[in-house]
């Protein structure tokens, strides 16, 4: 078992770092109904980390806790091993924690640019005077932003339709770009509500690529939810499975692959 | 002839410089409905309001003088000072920033998510609320404003097309400076929603709350700020409006106008907003003047009508809802089934 500030090398060659992100007996309600009961995870610095389980395991719950979107009843969020306050899900995003959303949260009236620029507006600090008379700090922000937006934009291979408005694009592209967008605020942890819903086979591949294209290019942490078992397995350092709210397997996909528990609540399992 | 020529150039003249006027309130409404999804029908209410601190202010009037008169039993009524209008017209815009810090922060930040017909009936429950505190604070008497903008006629319009045509041409300064104010205004307001960063923010609220979220946009600073903005745009077309009739309450009436304007422009558009505003005015003076004129409609339909200002903006509403239900500048619905 390894040390939470410990670091390792994968088989693939990356280094992963300490714990960056730990969530702690984690308790979620609405109402009556418990959406996640009592789960401890943590996060290391630069591992992708998948959560999986059935529909309703409580999988988009804790993406949303972590990003601030629910609060949860009982447990904490321990980021960069302090207790993290309650915090606003803009004040999250302000801490370099982006995320996608499973079903797509664009602006839809604005162009693909225009999207990704959005994900630059933490990092615009020229005031409201300076912005007008566009000199000094503004102009350079301004400058530096676009060129990030556009390296971004390359490297998820949308530059033939940067200027295209959003509602016209088909539904893998907008997932792309979406990705785009959490990417060019530099985030050090990227959330992912299931990049891959809905996708053909070929679009899948091309989403597991820039995700580990991702990783590896910009080092950046990923924390990502998805349902397709393959892809997870292949994809990720470590996996959590959840079922019920509950937490009932968490480790390397190869001891996942081989955990009874895992195994019932996929396949199911006779109850006599 | 020619001289019915002139007439009507110069009443579509006129007409262009009231829907400059109109506009400028229905520019308060697309702002808040765009960013905010909130038909605000206090915007009018507003404007009245801005318009009398903005007296009160100058005139160095003691705010709820009456009410603490009556409780006190003193008998003060003015500081006895006078503020010139730059100053007055900065704490004025002060008061409109916390009033629309107060509005987001006990109204609608408990209304997010509600169903549209809540948050409008919330904001004409704010319309009528303000309206009393304007009442309490400032008095209901009708009170000249004179912030120093020029009045009365144009000479040297008039004096130059009645060289050129013959005919001296009607055009009142102050009309010119709300045009121009009112150009200004728009231009900067599209400026700032396209380039600056809080602009950008904006419209990424406008669009999706959720995804704004996500990229660390605050909704509460949005909102406030989409108020702060409203009401600064209340304020010019207060002073405009005042300048031109005395500031009285009837002025909250004029929100009503800006309902046609914007069925015209659409509710998202600030352009539309314009060009909706010019239409109405433009065409309620135009057809007033020819349905009123005895050798035009009388000779015509043989009979005349005239007051038609009064519901001419309404009808003309009505029939754009029949056929283009967005507006000419809004955004297409489009239902999929």
């Amino acid at each position: 078992m390894l040390d939470s500030t410990e670091s390792y090398v994968t088989e693939d060659g990356r280094t992963i770092g300490g714990v960056v992100m730990e969530m702690k007996n984690i308790t979620l309600r609405f109402g009556g109904v418990v959406a996640i009961k009592d789960i401890s995870f943590d996060i290391r610095e630069g591992e992708i980390r998948a959560i999986i389980g059935p529909n309703g395991a409580g999988k988009s719950s804790m993406l949303n806790v972590i990003s601030g979107f629910y609060v949860p009843q009982e447990g904490e969020v321990l980021f960069h091993g302090k207790p993290r306050p309650q915090l606003r899900p803009y004040e999250v995003a302000q801490q370099g924690i982006a995320r996608t959303f499973q079903n797509i949260a664009l602006f839809e009236g604005m162009t693909v640019l225009d999207n990704v620029m959005t994900g630059r507006l933490n990092k615009m600090n020229a005031g409201l005077l300076a912005q007008a008379i566009w000199r000094g700090k503004a102009e350079k922000e301004e400058i530096e932003n676009r060129e990030k937006a556009e390296k971004i934009i390359d490297f998820l291979e949308i530059q033939h339709i940067r200027k295209t408005p959003v509602s016209r694009l088909p539904y893998g592209l907008k997932k792309r770009v979406e990705l785009a967008r959490a990417l060019v605020s530099e985030p050090s942890i990227l959330l992912l509500d299931e990049p891959m819903a809905g996708m053909n086979v070929e679009e899948k591949e091309d989403m597991s690529r820039f995700i580990l294209d991702v990783n590896d290019e910009f080092g950046t942490t990923i924390a990502l939810i998805e349902h397709d078992m393959g892809v997870v397995m292949d994809l990720s350092d470590r996996v959590v499975v959840m079922d019920y709210g509950k937490k009932i397997g968490d480790g390397t996909p190869s001891d996942i692959r081989n955990n009874q528990a895992v195994i019932d609540a996929y396949l199911g399992v006779a109850h006599d | 002839m020619l001289e019915q020529l002139y007439f009507a150039m110069e009443v579509f003249l006129n007409g262009l410089m009231a829907g400059v006027l109109y506009a400028l309130v229905a520019l308060g409404f697309v702002l808040i409905f765009k960013a905010s999804g909130i038909f605000n029908y206090a915007q009018g209410v507003m404007a009245l309001f801005s318009a009398l601190t903005l007296v009160g202010i100058m005139d160095g009037q003691v705010p709820f003088s009456h009410i603490i008169n009556a409780t006190l039993g003193t008998d003060i009524h003015h500081f006895g000072w006078h503020v010139p209008a730059l100053f007055a017209i900065f704490g004025t815009v002060i008061v409109m920033v916390l009033f629309a810090w107060i509005v987001q922060r006990y109204i609608f930040r408990h209304l997010v998510g509600q169903e549209p017909i809540i948050l409008f009936m919330a904001t004409i429950g704010l319309a009528y609320f303000l309206e009393g505190v304007g009442d309490l604070m400032w008095g209901s008497e009708i009170k000249k404003l004179d912030v120093g903008l020029p009045q009365g006629i144009n000479d040297t319009i008039d004096q130059v097309t009645y060289e050129m045509f013959g005919y001296g041409f009607f055009i009142d300064n102050l009309d010119i400076v709300a045009t121009v104010v009112a150009v200004l205004l728009v231009i900067g307001l599209v400026i700032f929603a396209q380039y600056s960063k809080e602009g950008r923010a904006m419209r990424a609220v406008a669009d999706d709350h959720q995804a704004a979220l996500s990229v660390g946009v605050s909704l509460n600073f949005i909102w406030i700020m989409v108020w702060s903005v409203a009401g600064f745009v209340a304020l010019v077309a207060g002073i405009m409006w005042g300048t031109k009739s005395g500031v009285q309450f009837s002025l909250s009436l004029i929100a009503l106008k800006a309902l046609p304007v914007l069925m015209l422009g659409g509710f998202t558009s600030i352009p539309g907003a314009i060009v909706g505003g010019l239409i109405i005015g433009v065409g309620e003076k135009l057809f007033e003047f020819f349905m009123s004129s005895s050798a035009l409609a009388g000779e015509l339909f043989g009979f005349t009508i005239s007051a038609t200002e009064n519901w001419f903006a309404y009808v003309l509403a009505l029939i754009f809802l029949v056929f283009r239900p967005q507006g000419l500048f809004g955004e297409k619905i489009i239902e999929r089934v």
